[in-house]
């Protein structure tokens, strides 16, 4: 019974932490993107700022029970994606086979965005979420393949798994989990909805889709929702290919603090890189995205797939 | 049932926090009706940077705080402007550019233009010029979050609280009651 209650607070504390994170993330990512454009930017908590004003507006329009509960679905399905993922080598509720699943969870949220977009009954926002649609059968394809391709490498469906054999060397290391990893990086690009594929929230063509009629609470949770997928989408990337951040293996307090501060640097480095891309590229159309994905993306991931199967039948 | 003093101290706490965090994040829904606009690039850009005070310009009328109305305003777009202004959620601002919204500017004597516009919208801000210099309207932000901060951009509530007065006034400009012909 202490055991269950012990593991509940725990589960409770990694997720306050990693939504606060998120939240840091996106005030980060503002101020890196202004440093780019050479100006210079809002402050680092900009984004705690930002949910407190949408969370304290005095009216909210709502369109009906489904777009209310939509944004609740979307929110605990992000939350249930980072429990699944093992954050600085700590594993919260993952069981064999989980690679599978969170690829399964992945889609959940996404599916409740478009839910509540789609009830808003906004014409921006359902090509909004045409678009989101496609981009997301364009990106999960060749993602699909570089995780196959890890799961034979380390012959097992397991992430927490996965990240306990990079203990020697993280899979990055591994030559061909360096193209695999390049093909999840930009594959990471679309999951983030950064340009050049911010083609389902473009702000300018269609008065930024899904989102075009959340305001008050519900944009707000909606930016905590946003604010999940930063961590959960770098933490699936880290974990499957930076050995999740893991540096000490003795289980000591000290060994949590400093693999939980690695885990911060390498997700807030493949942030920046990603926003570094977002910064510097404009935007493709949608069938260029999908073209992309799966011509070329796909063609890769293939080939680092063959590579690994060579490596292991010999 | 009456409040106690604690909970209205709660609620005048919960207010300054609200205060404090909509004045830091003020998101703006530039209407672009007139010569205004062009004063805004150098504002948002990496000259004058208006991203320093957290704002930033926003796609919808529901995602946005700010309306600004830039420059002068015909009934033809008098009539979009409040469809945007009513779409928006409280607590919500508004600031106009030039002297066309406070009283016609160089379209003093033209048959169509809005020459007063406090009359039709509860205005917070006016800046003033023909048209005003980026600092003027960066002065006119940072104004704005002055006054959000002492609790006195209550345009919104003054809004709810004369509506008759209000639509009266806009049905007078639009010559016609407005809902009826819609459509123009």
């Amino acid at each position: 019974m202490v055991d269950f209650l012990i593991k509940i607070a725990v589960i409770a504390l990694y997720t306050t932490i990693a939504m606060l994170v998120g939240i840091l993330f996106m005030g980060i990512g503002r101020k890196i993107v202004a440093r780019v454009h050479n100006r210079v930017g809002p402050p680092v908590y900009q984004g705690f700022i930002d949910i407190a004003k949408l969370l304290t507006k005095k009216t909210n329009i709502s369109h009906g029970w489904i777009y209310d509960l939509a944004l609740l679905f979307s929110l605990t399905g992000i939350i249930l994606t980072i429990l699944f993922l093992p954050i600085g080598g700590v594993k919260l509720l993952g069981t064999e086979g989980d690679a599978f699943l969170v690829l399964y969870l992945l889609a959940i949220p996404a599916l409740g965005f478009a839910l509540g977009a789609g009830a808003s009954g906004n014409p921006n926002a359902a090509i909004g979420v045409m678009r989101a649609l496609v981009m997301m059968l364009s990106y999960e394809l060749p993602f699909v393949i570089t995780m196959i391709a890890l799961m034979i490498y380390y012959d097992t469906s397991s992430i927490a798994q996965i990240v306990e054999l990079q203990r020697a060397r993280w899979a990055i290391m591994i030559p061909p989990f360096m193209l695999a990893a390049a093909v999840a990086d930009m594959a990471l690009q679309g999951m983030l909805m950064e340009a050049p594929f911010d083609i389902p929230t473009a702000p300018h063509e269609i008065a930024s889709g899904p989102m075009a009629e959340f305001g008050g609470k519900h944009l707000g949770s909606l930016m905590l929702y946003k604010a999940g997928t930063i961590v959960a989408y770098t933490t699936l990337f880290v974990d499957l290919f930076l050995g999740g951040g893991v540096v000490m293996h003795d289980g000591s307090i000290l060994s949590y603090i400093v693999n939980f501060a690695v885990w911060f640097l390498l997700i807030l480095l493949i942030f920046t890189l990603s926003l570094l891309i977002n910064a510097s590229f404009p935007r493709f159309r949608i069938e260029q995205a999908f073209k992309f994905y799966w011509k070329y993306e796909a063609l890769l991931a293939f080939i680092s797939l063959i590579w690994v199967y060579l490596m292991v039948i010999s | 049932m009456g409040l106690s003093d604690g909970d209205i101290m709660r609620y005048e706490e919960w207010n300054k926090i609200s205060r404090i965090a909509s004045r830091k994040s003020l998101w703006m829904l530039h209407f672009c009706t007139g010569c205004g606009a062009v004063e805004l690039p150098p504002v948002m850009t990496s000259r004058y940077d208006m991203e320093r005070f957290g704002m930033g310009p926003m796609a919808t009328p529901r995602q946005a705080d700010v309306l600004l109305i830039t420059g002068y305003l015909t009934v033809k777009t008098l009539k979009r402007v409040v469809n945007v202004y009513e779409q928006m959620q409280s607590p919500k601002y508004v600031i106009s550019f030039g002297s066309c919204p406070i009283n016609g500017g160089m379209y003093w004597d033209s048959y169509n233009t809005v020459k007063r516009l406090d009359r039709y919208l509860p205005v917070d801000v006016y800046v003033g010029g023909c048209m005003p210099r980026p600092e003027g309207v960066m002065n006119a932000f940072l104004e704005l979050m002055k006054l959000i901060d002492e609790g006195k951009a209550r345009g919104w509530e003054k809004y709810q609280k004369y509506y008759e007065q209000y639509k009266r006034n806009q049905k007078m400009a639009f010559g016609f009651e407005r809902g009826k012909n819609e459509g123009d």
